[in-house]
């Protein structure tokens, strides 16, 4: 074609989509390679090209791959829940994260009953009053994993519940 | 036209039509907002992003996007990934503890039942 530039047939992926000549200081070759075109079009579809090329200029060059592959895993995660992103991910972790803490403060304190009463019989084991407090008792009074009773160090304000 | 723009058509200095896809969800006093998704996302990007949804999901939308373009502002290494991978270890952390103190759960149990059949 007049005026067509050859594209290099190593192009990278961006630049293959992009349709446009890849050149050797090309931004995005060694982070997409040719077999990369679909992790590219991802990431190009929800960050645009111009804007994912603005962000790794910013990073320093060591740390530009982790950059590629956690914008790719966004924007992978973005096409598949176009509403919530992420952020629907980190919601349900959190929720993990809290039935762990519950679960543990609960191993935790019939650890500490068992403990107690090493050198007797004891019926704490079998007592329906133990099982009914520790199914009771709410999150913010058990111990937690460090000891401490704040769950706020485990929580991010993602501001409106309805991310959960 | 909205006789006051709303905080993306100021950002991009043009008219801000009735029916703009942006207003509803970018107040004109919270300009940051909207600069911090623009510079990750970009507005064509948004405006595309929120045409594809339902009305009543691009609020949401909306939220989570600049919530993600904060992180990645705050961290352009790994954005919100970097809390997903924080969580992830924290997670693996407290199960793994839960087994342990639920093993020394069972073998208190067991130590106390063993007292129990001794003392009969």
């Amino acid at each position: 074609m007049r005026g067509h530039e050859p594209r290099s047939s190593s192009s990278c992926a961006a630049c293959k989509l992009l349709k446009r000549r890849c050149t050797p200081t090309c931004i995005f070759a060694p982070y997409f390679r040719s077999s990369d075109l679909i992790t590219f079009a991802k990431v190009h579809k929800v960050f645009g090209a111009s804007n994912v090329s603005k962000l790794l200029g910013e990073v320093p060059e060591e740390q530009r791959q982790e950059t590629v592959n956690s914008l790719a895993y966004e924007a992978e995660v973005r096409l598949k829940d176009p509403v919530y992103g992420c952020i629907g991910a980190i919601a349900s972790l959190q929720k993990k994260m809290l039935e762990l803490q519950h679960d543990l403060a609960v191993a935790r304190t019939r650890l500490l009953a068992h403990s107690g009463v090493s050198n007797h019989v004891s019926q704490l084991d079998n007592s329906p009053e133990l099982a009914a407090f520790l199914d009771l008792v709410p999150y913010s009074d058990l111990m937690l994993l460090d000891g401490s009773t704040s769950l706020d160090a485990y929580l991010y304000d993602l501001g409106q519940p309805p991310f959960v | 036209m909205n006789p006051k723009r709303c905080a993306a058509c100021k950002y991009l200095r043009r008219r801000c039509p009735k029916d703009c896809i942006f207003a509803p969800y970018f107040p004109p006093n919270d300009p940051a907002k909207f600069a911090c998704i623009h510079r990750i996302y970009g507005a064509g990007n948004v405006s595309k992003m929120l045409q594809q949804l339902p009305d009543q999901t691009r609020a949401e939308a909306v939220e989570s996007l600049c919530f993600e373009a904060k992180c990645r502002v705050d961290d352009p290494v790994y954005g919100c990934v970097g809390i997903i991978h924080l969580l992830q270890t924290q997670i693996q952390n407290a199960q793994n503890e839960l087994a342990k103190t639920q093993a020394e759960v069972a073998v208190a149990q067991t130590k106390l039942s063993q007292t129990q059949n001794s003392d009969f």
